[in-house]
Order: C-alpha cells, then structure tokens, then sequence
C-alpha cells in the first residue's frame, strides 16, 4: 500500500474514489477516510484546479485538524492555515510556507463525473 | 557598580514627582554616576501620580499610579529610603540627619520636599474624620471614612476641592463643597465662569455653598460633626475633607537658617540655587521670583535646571505659564494665562450660551493684537488653539472674537499646525516643543508612539494628546512618510474603512467585498474578519454556504476546538442563573458523551471532549431542553456575569441578576470585532467584579453606573466609570451606542480596553459620541443595534432543523467512525485527552 508514485503510463487504475462532489464544502474543506489514512480535502471552485487532498494531520498539534482550517491565498499560493497553531501549507504540495522542515503528505486528486477521486 | 573614591555625595531630600523628575535627568544625562546618590522618602511608597491621585478612586491601584520601585533606583545604583523622613541639616557640617539618629554627609543638597495641605485651625478641625487630599495614605483614610458614612463636605472650592468633591461623589457620598469666597475657582475663573461652573456642578448633584466662613465644628446629631458657620447656618457631615489650599513643606530649610519668603517658601534663584549654594530646592517647596508654583510642569523645569547645574550646564529657570485645562466632576474648565484681565489696559470678549452651558472669554491686549488670557467652561475645544496663540504671542485675526464665536459651519478658527513656530510649546508638562518633536521625526520616529517614546511629549497630564498627534501626522505626511495600516495582503484597508465600505455599499458577501475592493482570495486573517462585519450589519446567520467558509473553525462548527481536535460545548446560562432541571439535564448529557465538565470562569459550565459528529446530537438535546448557543467560540458577547443582587444579598440596592440576564439576552449574538463581556453588580462591594468587563455595571441607590472598557486577561485594564445613576432605558441606550461605535470604529481583535487606550480624546471623546451625540451618530448606532437584536436565532438551532448544514458535522464524509487517534484518559473521575 501507498506505493510512491513511480512513472507510469497506466495510473489511471489507481485512481480511487473518496466521496461524492456533493461532500465537499466550496471554498473549505472536509476530512475522508482513506486506507486509513485521513485526508482533508478542499474545494475552491474558479481554481485550475478545483480539489486538494492532504494528509489531515497537523504535525505542529499531532491532532487530525487540517481539513478544518481557513483557505486562501499568501503571495498568490494557495494555502490552508492549521486551525490550531495557524501555520500555512501549500494546498498543492503540503510544504510549510513558515517552516522549511513541516510537510503535509500531498495527494493527486481530481473531480469526476460528480466523485472525488485520490491516486495511490 | 564601582565608583572612583572622589565621587561626591548628593543627597536629594523628597522623591515626590518633581524629586524623582530630578533623578531621571541625572540618569538620562549619564551624570548619575558621578554621585554617590541618596534618597529621603517620606512615604512609605516611591514617587507616584499625585496629578491622578483620584484616580485612586476610580480603579487605579497604587502600582499603577507609581512612577518608580525600589528595583529601579537599585539598578540605577541610587540609595533610597522610603519611609524615612529627613529630620535636620546641618549647614556648617554639610550633614543631614535621619529620624533614626544617622547623619550622612553631602556635598550638594537638592530640597525636594513638596507641599503640605493647609488645614484652617478652626476649633474642632482636628477631630475624628477630618482629613486631608495630598497622598495615597490621605485616600486610604477618606476610603475608611467613606465606608462608614452618608454624607461628605469639602472645605474649598478651588481646582483641588473639586477633584476631591468627585472623589467622594464616586464614594457614594452625598457631596457638599463649603467655599469661603463668594465663587468657585476664583484663581483660575472670572466671576460668570465661576458662576456657570457652579450651576453645572450643582446639576450634578454636589451641593454648594459659596461666601461660607467655618467657625466650629463639634458633634452632629444625625451625622458625626456638625459644622457651624459664621452666618448661623449650620451642616452636619460624616467627613470633611480640607482642601484650603497648599502650604510650601519648608520646615528643613527654616530650621538651618536658609532664606525664606515671607509667606513661606525656599528662596531660590533662577538656577534654583538657595541662599546656600550648595543646596538646591525645586519643585512646589521652592520660592522663585517671590511666586510658588503648585503645578508638576514648572516642578519639571526646575528639577531639569538643577540637575544641569549639577552637571556644569548652565540652565535658567525662567518662570511658567500656569495656564490649565482640566475635567471637573465632568465639566471642562480651562484657564489660560491672564484669565481674569489684570493687565493695565486689557480688553475682554466673552460669549456665554445657556443653553449649551458654555462660557468662553478671552482676554485681549489694548491694541487687540495679542491674547493675554482666556477662561473657558462647559467646553475645552478651543483651549489648544488659545494656548497657542497666548503663548507664542501669535497675531490675533481682525475679529479676535471669531475665535471665541460659534461657527455656523463648523469648521472652528483652529490652528493648524503649520501655523505653529518651532518654538511653540505642544507638551507644557514635559515642556516640549513644536522644533523637539520634528527633531525627533528626522531622527527615524514614524508614529506618535515613537515620538512619545523619544521627547516623553504627552506623558504628563496627557492633555496634548491630540495636539500632539496632529503635529505628528502634519510633519510625517509633510516627509511623505506613509503609515501601513492595511488589513492584509487582500485587502489595503483597515478594519474600520471595510466597515465603513460593507455598511455604505450594501455589500453582503466576502466574495463581492473581495471583488470591488480586494485582491487575491483571501486568508485566515481578511475572511473571519469579513465574516465578523457581514454578521455585525446584517446579521445572517455565520452558518450560511456564502459565509461558512469565512469562519475560524469554532465559528464553522459554533465549538471551540480543543488541542486534540475535540470540542466543548458552552450553552448559554444568562446571569448565571440556572434551574435546577436545566443543571440535571447538563449533567445527563455529560455522562451520555462522556465529557469532561468544568465550571467555567464566566459563570456557566463547559462540557469538553466533543466529537466533531457528536456536536449536533448533544446540541438537539440541549436545545430540547431550552438552552441556547453561548457563543463561546465567537467574537461576539459571551457572559453576562452577575452577582444575586437585592433580591437575596443584604446589601444589594437593584436587582443585578435581572438587569444581567436582560443584557444578556439583548447582546446575545452580536458578532464585534473581538469578545465581549460584562458584568452586573449589586452593589459597590462589586462581587461580579464588573469594573474587569467590557461593560460593568454596578448597582447604585440611584439606578446604575456604567463602567466601560475594562479587560482581565493579558493586559488587565479597570473600566473607567463612564455614566452614573442611569435608569435602565437610559443604561441600555448608552450600551446600545458604546457597542455599536466599537463595532464601527475598532481593529480586529482589538478588545475594548485597547480599543479606548488607542481612541484620541480617549474616555472624554466617548462620552461626547455617546451621550452628547457629538458625531451626530447615536440614532443611527441604536437603529443598527436594534437589528441585530431583532433578528437574533440560536445558531445551534437553527443548524440542526437544517439536514444540509448538518453535513458538516462529519468526522468523515465518507466513513461513520470516530476519529481512532483521539484517546482518552480517566483523571479525577473524568475524562481528558491522554
Ligand atoms: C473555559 C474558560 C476557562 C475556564 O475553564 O474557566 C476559558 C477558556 C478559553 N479562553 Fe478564556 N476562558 C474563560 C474565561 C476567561 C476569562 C474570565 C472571564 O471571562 O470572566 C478571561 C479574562 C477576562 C477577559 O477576557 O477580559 C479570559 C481571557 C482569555 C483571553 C485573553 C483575552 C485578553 O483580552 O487578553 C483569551 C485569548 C483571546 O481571546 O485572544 C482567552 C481564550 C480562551 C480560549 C477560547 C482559548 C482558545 O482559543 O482555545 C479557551 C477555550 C474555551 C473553550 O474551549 O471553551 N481567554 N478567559 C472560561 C470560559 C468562560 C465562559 O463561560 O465563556
Ligand atoms: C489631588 C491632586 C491633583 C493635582 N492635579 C494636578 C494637575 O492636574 N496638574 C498639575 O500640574 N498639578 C497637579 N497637582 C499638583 C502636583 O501634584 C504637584 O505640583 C506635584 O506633585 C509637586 O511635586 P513635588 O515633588 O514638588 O512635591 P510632592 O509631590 O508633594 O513631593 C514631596 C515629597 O517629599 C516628601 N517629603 C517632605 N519632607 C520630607 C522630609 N523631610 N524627608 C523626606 N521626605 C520628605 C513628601 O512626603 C512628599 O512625598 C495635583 C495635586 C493633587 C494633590
Ligand atoms: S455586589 Fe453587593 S449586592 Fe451583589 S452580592 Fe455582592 S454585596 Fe451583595
Ligand atoms: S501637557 Fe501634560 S502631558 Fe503634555
């Protein structure tokens, strides 16, 4: 399981289905169960790309909080601040825009035919 | 700190204001270690405020009032002694002995020893409860009295007896003022003046009696003292407090032979050097040019030249305008310069409104060139504009009555501060000028916070405040130096202007504010900001799909999360009062979600350990059983603390329980820049600790005195007495205005207390929008209160009759279970997060 992504040509098989669109809160987030992982998945409509998937653990409070935090933008970059402490993460790569060494586990997410659709 | 062995001694005598002003400027100068430094300190505490000593009274405590600790002068390698009084000094021996017999030598010698109260020597003068206005020790005594008493009576009529007349008014005392001459502040006020303040004192409830000589006082029969006077008239009083004038404490310099005025007082020349040269006096024991001068300012100026003397400087002590503006038991009196048109030749313009209640008079040279004087009562907005010109000697216009004269379209004859020379006098406290503080600006000083921090301007009485602010912003706009004042990357407006811009365009949506006047999306600063003015003007419900994504996430999900992602749960308890039924059905629906409970510091009872999908089950149940949300989570009213108030307490004179659950349920839901609480008291014992609120409210014989801007927490703040004796309409149309101009007009989490520390006009300002409508804007400001009142709903249960809103509340959108990594543990019988 969770295998890294490795170059392939035939991804479109792992793709798997999280929930329906109907689910997600615009302009918010909300938190799926996923191989028992939890992702916190955020959708703002009008963006390139509309859906986000990170990992829903805060790593500053060690508590499942991420999909409960404000989204918007810092210097044009998409982000989410932790509810808790506040630290910002890029929704697409779940770096820390404040501290170099914090990461969120990033996923590649996609809208389809009205489900919510995570690789890996 | 090493000293060499030649240091010379310097023994300062009083650590009042003006003797702790001195060690200041030897230590700024960096001449402090030249000395070998000791300090006699009558009181037992170091220098404080005696300017706002009645502050004393109205929430300050001692520490606040203090200007030094012994801490400080230790660091500052200074030897001080408080509550030793110097007993005699020997000039010959150059040695000044202490109460305990210790005799230390001096080479240079700084009297410092201030003032003492006059008490007239009528008989009976020294009976029980007959005390004085000067030190905190003096208003710890008045407090005893006070407890005990009804009623009060202050001997004189002048600046001091006033203030002293408010402090036992704020004690609950009935207040009477006994005056020997014909009419009030007859140094400071020319006969209509003093007759205006009369009238409007007396309104407030201060009794007055004026051309009234004191022969005896001896035993009352309803009161403690009866006070006989020379007309036969006769008043009974609990307390008299004396306040006959001031008295140059020069008893030291008597005794070892310097030179004395006649009518007491040290002589000294314009070095402030006595007849002794290597002794000094500064301050309100000093005689200069046969005057004393019974401000702090001049004080200031001489402790500046005597330590520059010290120091080889060559300083001169040139005299001091004695001009004041002050706030009387709430009534503005100013008095400028020649107030009363002594000067051979003066002519005078005077104005008086009765039904405004104002006086204003100035007093002009022969040729009406320049003003010499001015008397203002009832309002004070045009003392900074006079003051001005009577001190820079500032031609007068054509009409010099202009000045004086209402202006129909309102734009008053004000100065600007360009007109102003260099030299001008902006802070005559700390005696700075126009040409000091644009010195500071060019050395880096971007806001008046700097200035103050660099030239002390406006740390005196404070009452250059708004001078000052407006030299400071003329001089930066001039250097083209531009404040930030920007909400945040999305939005270059403040708080206050987006309010303003929501209001006026109708705007009802983040995404349309965003649209005409933001850039970007947004972020965790701009949208719960937003989110909070949308709900303050048009009070849709946080909950709703345009508005939920603005929200923290204890406003999403109306629960403050905790650290382990829990929530708790506050419901709504109004006063603090609660049935029994409705405590069962809280302990009930604790046990079912096993969560911990806790009695909250604002008298209701937190439930905590709530599941994000387990929020909507507890919520039906509670609402069920009739509570409702208690907005913990928001930036909106909280608690509405309250004591049990007359309805059981023995003291208790209004019902506070009541009064605090009809606040409560009027403010509920009013969503404002930051929280908000307040607190309803009883009586003045204060048990609901109302003077720490937003907005305290304490009981009165009377109806209901309203304190505001009070803060616990961080920074603790005392509210400041706002209103008195209100009746409760007028109470709740006073809130209504204060809440709503906050609302309007502060920062984002910008609580009260910040909020008034930052407003320019400060308390006065306030109380003229809000009781005097003098921004015209008090209907408007209830009008928007009552619709957030009128279209209040219980968020909570409003959500759970809505199936799409409750969507939210999953842990999971695509899974029932609970989140697997919140642990608990059992801790004194209950759970907590492990
Ligand atoms: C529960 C309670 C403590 C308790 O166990 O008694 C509490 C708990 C919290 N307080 Fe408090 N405060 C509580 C009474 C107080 C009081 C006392 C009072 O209200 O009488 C104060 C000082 C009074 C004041 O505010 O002026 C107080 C001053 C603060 C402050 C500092 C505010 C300030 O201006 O400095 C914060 C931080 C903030 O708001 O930014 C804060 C913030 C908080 C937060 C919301 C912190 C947070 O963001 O997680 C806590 C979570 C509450 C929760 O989860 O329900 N709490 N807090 C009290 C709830 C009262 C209630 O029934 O609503
Ligand atoms: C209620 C009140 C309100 C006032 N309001 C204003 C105002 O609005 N504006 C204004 O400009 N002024 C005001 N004043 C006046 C101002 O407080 C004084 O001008 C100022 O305090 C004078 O300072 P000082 O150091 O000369 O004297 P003080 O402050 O009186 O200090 C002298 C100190 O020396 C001590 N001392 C005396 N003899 C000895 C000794 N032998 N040994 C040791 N210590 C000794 C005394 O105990 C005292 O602590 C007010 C005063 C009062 C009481
Ligand atoms: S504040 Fe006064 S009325 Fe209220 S409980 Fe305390 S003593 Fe009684
Ligand atoms: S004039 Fe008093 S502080 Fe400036």
């Amino acid at each position: 399981m969770n295998s890294p992504i490795t170059l392939n040509t035939n991804t479109e098989q792992r793709w798997t289905t999280l929930c329906s669109q109907t689910d997600l809160v615009p302009y918010s987030g909300v938190a799926a169960l996923h191989n028992e992982e939890q992702i916190a998945l955020f959708y703002l409509p009008g963006e390139a790309d509309e859906v986000f998937a990170l990992s829903n653990h805060d790593p500053v409070s060690k508590a499942n909080v991420i999909a409960r935090g404000l989204v918007g933008d810092i210097d044009g970059q998409l982000m989410v601040a932790s509810p808790l402490y506040k630290q910002h993460y890029d929704l697409r790569s779940g770096k820390c825009l404040d501290a170099e060494d914090l990461a969120l586990k990033s996923w590649a997410v996609r809208l389809r035919e009205g489900v919510v659709e995570v690789l890996g | 700190m090493t000293r060499s062995t030649n240091t010379s001694r310097l023994i300062v005598i009083g650590n009042g204001m003006v003797g702790h002003h001195f060690i200041q400027q030897l230590v700024e100068s960096g001449q402090a270690e030249r000395w070998e430094i000791t300090v006699f300190c009558e009181e037992s505490r170091l220098a404080y405020d005696r300017v706002h000593l009645s502050a004393y009274f109205s929430g300050s405590s001692a520490d606040d009032l203090a200007m030094a600790t012994p801490d400080l002068y230790r660091e500052w390698g200074i030897n001080v002694r408080p509550g030793d009084k110097a007993i005699s000094i020997d000039r010959e021996q150059q040695q000044v002995t202490a109460a305990n017999g210790e005799q230390l030598s001096y080479d240079k010698l700084i009297l410092a020893t201030g003032s003492y109260p006059f008490v007239p020597p009528v008989p009976g003068h020294e009976r029980k409860n007959c005390l004085v206005y000067r030190t905190l020790d003096d208003l710890d005594q008045i407090r005893a009295a006070a407890e005990g008493g009804s009623k009060g009576v202050v001997v004189g009529g002048g600046l001091l007896g006033l203030e002293a007349a408010k402090a036992l008014r704020d004690l609950g005392l009935e207040t009477h003022v006994v005056e020997f001459a014909p009419r009030l502040m007859a140094v400071q006020l020319d006969e209509d003046g003093g007759a205006l303040l009369r009238s409007k004192i007396s309104e407030l409830g201060v009794q007055v009696h004026t051309s009234k000589a004191t022969d005896l006082i001896d035993d009352g029969e309803q009161h403690l003292h009866r006070m006989n006077f020379a007309d036969g008239e006769t008043l009974e009083t609990d307390l008299i407090l004396f306040s006959a004038g001031i008295r140059p404490q020069d008893e030291l310099a008597r005794q070892s032979g310097l030179e004395i005025g006649e009518r007491g007082g040290i002589v000294v020349n314009s070095q402030c050097q006595t007849s002794d040269e290597n002794i000094f006096a500064i301050g309100e024991c000093a005689l200069w040019n046969g005057r004393i001068f019974g401000l702090v300012a001049p004080g200031y100026s001489m402790a500046k030249v005597a330590a520059a003397q010290l120091s080889g400087g060559d300083e001169s002590f040139l005299g001091a305008d004695m001009s004041t503006r002050l706030k009387l038991l709430g009534v503005d009196v100013g008095s400028i310069g020649d107030a009363q048109g002594h000067t051979p030749g003066a002519l005078s313009y005077r104005y008086s409104d009765d039904v405004a209640q104002v006086y204003r008079r100035i007093v002009v040279s022969a040729d009406r060139k320049k003003l010499l004087g001015a008397v203002l009562v009832g309002d004070n907005s045009l003392y900074d504009t006079l003051l001005q010109y009577a001190l820079n000697g500032i031609d007068l216009p054509a009409q010099p009555e202009s000045l004086i004269l209402p202006q129909s379209d309102n734009v008053a004859p004000m100065l600007g501060p360009d007109a102003l020379p260099d030299t001008a006098t902006i802070c005559s406290c700390l005696n700075v000028s126009k040409g000091q503080i644009c010195g500071a600006i060019d050395a880096g000083a971007l806001s008046v916070g700097d200035v103050k921090d660099g030239t002390k301007a406006a740390s005196g009485c404070g009452g250059c405040a708004a001078l000052l602010k407006s030299v400071v912003d003329n001089e930066l706009e001039k250097r083209g130096v531009e404040v930030n004042t920007d909400l945040c990357e999305h939005f270059a407006h403040t708080r206050e202007a987006l309010y303003h811009i929501v209001r006026v365009e109708g705007i009802r949506s983040f995404k349309e504010l965003l649209a005409s006047h933001g850039k970007g999306r947004g972020c965790e600063i701009c949208k719960p900001t937003v989110g909070s003015i949308l709900a303050s003007c048009w009070n849709e419900l946080i909950t709703e799909e345009t508005h939920v994504g603005l929200q923290d996430t204890n406003d999403t999900f109306m629960a403050n999360m905790q650290k382990n992602g829990t929530y708790s749960v506050v419901p709504r308890v109004p006063g603090g009062e609660i049935t029994p039924d409705k405590l069962i059905v809280l302990g009930q629906v604790a046990k079912k979600y096993s969560l911990y409970t806790k009695i909250t510091g604002g008298q209701r009872i937190d439930l905590f350990g709530a599941q994000l999908h387990e929020l909507p089950e507890i919520w039906r149940e509670l609402v069920d059983a009739g509570f409702e949300t208690g907005h913990a989570y928001g930036k909106s009213l909280r608690t509405v603390k309250s004591c049990v108030g007359s309805t059981w307490c023995r003291y208790g004179v209004q019902d506070s329980a009541s009064m605090a659950i009809q606040l409560e349920d009027r403010y509920k839901g009013l969503r404002s820049p930051h929280k908000i609480k307040f607190a309803v008291s009883g009586c003045t014992r204060e048990c609901a600790e109302a003077q720490s609120k937003d907005i305290g409210i304490i009981a009165t014989e009377n109806g209901w005195n309203l304190y505001v801007c009070g803060n616990g927490g961080m920074k603790p703040r005392h509210a400041d007495l706002f209103a008195t004796d209100l009746d409760d309409a007028t109470l709740v149309r006073y809130i209504d205005r204060v809440l709503m101009f906050y609302v309007k007009t502060a920062d984002r989490l910008q609580r009260t207390s910040v909020w008034m520390d930052n407003m320019e006009g400060g308390l006065d300002y306030l109380r003229d929008v809000v009781i005097n409508d003098s921004l015209g804007l008090a209907d408007e400001l209830e009008q928007q209160m009552s619709h957030v009142v009128g279209t209040y709903q219980c968020e909570w249960k409003s959500t759970i009759e809505d199936p799409e809103k409750l969507k939210r509340f999953r842990t999971f959108v695509n899974d029932d279970s609970s989140d697997p990594q919140i642990v608990m543990i059992q801790e004194r019988s209950q759970p907590r997060p492990a």
